[in-house]
């Protein structure tokens, strides 16, 4: 039997206030244990929570983006569950009436293919902190810096076939939230957390198979691999006649397969209720039209006016807006060196990122600043240096032997573009290889090649390519 | 000294009369001597009441003192003090101490007023008689075989036994008024969210609300001056203009229109209380207000409500009380769910495991809906109620219990039957109206209150109302005979 993959994901991202959702501690990430936890996180007798009005914002924001109805009121509800990294017994979240409703969100398969994937819901809601097991012996440490964090929980639609399209939904949404400047989206500190609902299904039924829900996938490549283990596992539970239990599992990265974590009937009734500490949140339309105006250019509108503006292709174009300081860096180089915009992407997207990767660095920590490039670019565009010299003048720019001109100076790579300097050099090489000359001359074409490295060599690879080109051509021929 | 009122006191305070350090040593000795037989405080802080007795000394000579300066009071251990424990009366905070003060805390202490202790109640406000406290029942001063209400017990018996002028309270369901009423104090329950419930340990989030127990309405204008006030660490706090409580005080009360609602003089209400009420009633006619019977319709729904929202707002209010960070925790736990059933299991009492169960169980998957959900429009059908009524009186009056103090022990078997003696009180809270009960006489030698119910915000036209009727009664003056000298 055929099998179709149904995917849904529901992804918590963490966003970027400076103090929590209900309390006024700060959120900053890597602190000792338990010493940014005020007694609101600790969750004493007595306290109460209070709303932070930046994580509304940034809801609203985000809703915006994905072109989602955003409720005019929406209710904060109490999830109750005892654990002890769960200081009040319950989790603050919304539940029947979330601040951002219905969206969508277009993910780019290929270079033609293009997919809407239907957005439920997004609500805010706070983070637990952390159990710590590993330190103390047959006891467990409990940090409650985290409890109490911001968290927007982004609630897909199944409507995912694939790894590959959960993937590519899950990196279109990293590079939106980083737009939206609402997370920092750093998956190590746990910033953007994912997890898969996966069911199968016969090709061409509709209805929806039994699902197990993935938890606490940290990274594109173990959703990548989470997913494919977990299609494979319920494929072969099908296949082989049994039925899919619809439960909580957990995937092992160091082993590369999910396992049962709990089944539907263990699962806690969570309680959900209004919490009376907190009133309804009412949002106008002004409030709305006022976030509205501090929307950034969203990725797939930069993406279109990269294509349309500079003429990149869907391709160049994607890899470019993927972030939003790679489209930043990138516009400020083709600005700067005045440079064709194919030239910027190839030097961005090869020689930069191909030096980028070996350090394990990102654009925002790169060696050569974007003004840097910019000059090297300026050079080559303006003739100075060759293509080929200008790759020499990076690697030293990286180890940071200064800017591309005082290279170009220190180093005398200065492109010899007077023909009066490049006649004499042809000249000697032509006297040189008298016998390769006559070859030339009785019809072995082939030879230009040969006098072209010669000339290069003779020059130390300065001279303009392209003049050397018509010089040598029109002087093999003259005499 | 105490006989006096809060107002008498200040005044002899100014007058230098006395000082507050002697004051304090007066009360705590009354403390001391008598508290025995009542239990009414749980935590007696002799040290600092004397140290801020000297301070608010200090700063009348500095001629830094308010109205309230110097003025010793009881806080319901319900409300965190900082560096004093506050233990709700439950074993399960028997020895927790808060790092922080309560709002309602902060706010009297920056008025330079002389806490003498954290007085006893029902364990976490739950209860009508103080039965219910890890620390014993409190009795009342009129007879101390019978109870003194609750949840406030404690701070109702204090007041009515003289041993402090005036004490805080919080009331949920009555927990204020019904306690006043059974010890011939004034209570009143402000309007929700009046007063800040930032540091009250929280029983039903959406019912709970502080406010003074005092000798007079008077009184308690001065303490809700002092108390009342937009939090902004409590989001149901309300952001509205605080008026001086005191200011409509002696506002004559001619033509004031009452009404008393028939589902309050039925079945179920004992005569001689109801003989009392009347005797009360004819007393503001004479003041010339206006009397006309009105209907609650909905009434009979606000007990069943109650019991549904309170319970299950009370089970995850209190499951933050688990053992892991502070609290009671059980002794050698085999594991975390043996940690969590029997911390919660031998730190929490009979009565809050009961609400927490019945609570657990409203909200539970299936019974949402049935429970909940019909709870709440219950409560907007009580709430319109009200509404409709207040179109054409200015206040509500009648019993504020069904009857007088009842023996300690004598509703014990039954929690339902103590649970149905609240309908009069309980009402108000779900409606979120401000709620007054006042001494209005006596039924077999024990007292009878009346309770006032305004309009949403009018506190100040109850406390008007309140002190009329105490400007030409002298019920509010009786001191159980025991505690006179």
């Amino acid at each position: 039997m055929e099998w179709e993959t149904v995917i849904g994901l529901e992804v918590h991202v963490q966003l970027q206030t400076a103090s929590k959702i209900f309390s006024g501690a700060s959120t900053a990430y890597g602190a000792l244990p338990n010493t940014q936890a005020c007694g609101v996180d600790l969750g004493l007798p007595g306290v109460l929570p209070v709303l932070n009005a930046n994580t509304v914002h940034m809801a609203v924001k985000f809703g915006l983006s994905v072109d989602a109805e955003i409720a005019h009121r929406s209710v904060f509800a109490r999830k109750n569950y005892f654990y002890p990294d769960l200081p009040k017994g319950y989790q603050i979240s919304q539940f029947e009436l979330p601040i951002v409703g219905k969206g969508h969100l277009d993910i780019q398969l290929d270079e033609e293919t293009v997919k809407r994937i239907g957005i439920t819901r997004a609500h805010l809601e706070e983070d637990a902190g952390k159990s710590l097991h590993e330190d103390f012996q047959g006891m467990t440490g409990i940090d409650l810096n985290r409890a109490g964090t911001p968290l927007l929980e982004i609630v897909s639609e199944p409507d995912m076939r694939s790894a590959n399209e959960a993937v590519a939904y899950l990196k279109t949404l990293h590079a939106l939230v980083r737009y939206l400047e609402i997370s920092d989206g750093n998956m190590q500190e746990g910033s953007f957390r994912c997890d898969a609902n996966i069911s199968m299904r016969p090709k061409g039924q509709s209805k929806l198979g039994t699902r197990a829900e993935i938890k606490n996938i940290n990274s594109f490549r173990f959703v990548e691999k989470a997913i494919n283990y977990e299609v494979e596992r319920q494929i072969q539970v099908l296949e082989s006649g049994g039925s899919i239990v619809q439960e909580t599992r957990l995937y092992d990265s160091d082993r590369d397969e999910t396992r049962s974590m709990r089944s539907k009937e263990e699962a806690n009734d969570y309680r959900y209720f209004p919490d009376p500490d907190l009133l309804p949140l009412n949002i106008d339309d002004h409030f709305i039209g006022e976030i509205k105006k501090t929307l950034p250019e969203l990725p797939h509108e930069k993406r279109q006016r990269f294509e349309k503006a500079y003429g990149l292709s869907t391709y160049d174009a994607n890899n470019l807006v993927a972030s939003r300081e790679l489209a930043e860096y990138f516009e400020t180089v083709l600005k700067e060196s005045k440079a064709p915009a194919k030239l910027v992407v190839n030097w961005v997207m090869g020689e930069l990122s191909a030096a980028l990767n070996k350090e394990s660095l990102d654009i925002t920590t790169s060696k050569i600043t974007a003004s840097a490039l910019a000059q090297l670019l300026a050079r080559i565009n303006d003739n100075t240096i060759s293509g080929k010299i200008a790759k020499t003048i990076f690697e030293g720019m990286w180890l940071g032997e200064g800017d591309a001109d005082s290279i170009i100076e220190k180093q005398g790579l200065k492109q010899i573009t007077d023909t009066s300097a490049i006649e004499p050099i042809i000249d000697e090489v032509m006297a040189n290889n008298p016998q390769q000359l006559a070859q030339y001359r009785e019809g072995k074409d082939k030879l230009f090649g040969f006098f072209i490295g010669q000339v290069m060599k003779a020059c130390a690879g300065k001279a303009n390519p392209a003049q050397v080109n018509e010089l040598l051509r029109k002087k093999l021929q003259q005499d | 000294m105490h006989q006096k009122t809060i107002a008498e006191l200040s005044q002899a305070l100014a007058q230098g009369t006395y000082s507050s350090e002697e004051l304090t040593k007066h009360y705590l000795q009354r403390i001391k001597q008598w508290d025995t037989s009542l239990n009414s405080f749980i935590t007696v802080c002799e040290e600092t009441a004397l140290a801020s007795a000297k301070s608010a000394d200090e700063a009348r000579r500095q001629g830094k003192a308010g109205p309230l300066t110097g003025i010793p009071m009881a806080q319901k251990d319900i409300f965190c003090t900082n560096g004093i424990k506050t233990t709700c009366a439950s074993k399960m905070l028997e020895n927790f101490t808060a790092p922080y003060d309560a709002m309602v805390v902060e706010k009297l202490n920056a008025q330079g007023m002389v806490m003498l202790g954290k007085t006893n109640m029902d364990e976490f406000a739950m209860g009508s008689s103080n039965e219910h406290s890890h620390f014993g029942p409190v009795k009342n001063p009129w007879n101390l075989d019978c109870v003194p209400g609750g949840s406030s017990g404690g701070s109702a018996a204090a007041v009515a036994a003289r041993l402090v002028p005036a004490a805080t309270g919080t009331d949920t369901g009555g927990s204020i008024r019904q306690p006043a009423a059974l010890c011939g104090i004034t209570g009143i329950k402000p309007t929700y969210g009046r007063v800040s419930r930032y540091g009250m340990i929280a029983f039903a989030s959406s019912l709970d609300q502080g406010g003074p127990m005092t000798q007079t309405a008077e009184d308690a204008a001065l303490l809700l001056n002092a108390m009342a006030g937009f939090d902004e660490r409590d989001s149901t706090s309300l952001d509205a203009p605080v008026p001086d409580f005191t200011a409509d005080l002696n506002q004559p009360i001619k033509g004031l229109r009452i009404g008393l609602p028939k589902e309050y003089f039925s079945a179920g209400l004992d005569p001689a209380v109801g003989d009392v009420i009347m005797a009360a009633i004819k007393e503001y006619e004479k003041l010339g207000a206006i009397i006309t019977e009105v209907s609650l319709p909905n009434n009979h729904l606000a007990g069943p409500a109650y019991y549904v929202i309170a319970p299950a707002e009370c089970s995850s209010n209190l499951a933050r009380f688990d053992g892991v960070r502070y609290g009671y925790r059980c002794k050698e736990p085999k594991n975390l769910e043996d940690l969590y059933k029997r911390s919660r299991g031998e730190g929490f009492g009979e009565e809050v495991k009961r609400r927490i169960m019945i609570g657990t169980y409203a909200l539970s998957s299936g019974y949402y809906d049935a429970y909940y959900l019909k709870a709440q429009q219950m409560r907007r059908l009580i709430s319109e109620d009200f509404k409709r009524v207040f179109e054409k009186v200015d206040v509500i009056m009648g019993p504020t219990y069904p009857s007088i103090a009842f023996k300690i022990g004598e509703h014990s078997k039954d929690p339902l039957e103590m649970y149905l003696s609240d309908f009069y009180t309980i009402a108000i809270n779900l409606a979120g109206l401000p709620g007054l009960s006042i001494p209005a006489g006596f039924a077999n030698s024990l007292p009878v209150g009346l309770q006032i119910v305004g309009p949403y915000l009018n506190d100040s036209k109850l406390l008007n109302v309140g002190h009329q009727f105490q400007q030409h009664t002298a019920w509010h003056q009786k001191i159980p005979s025991q505690f006179a000298k």
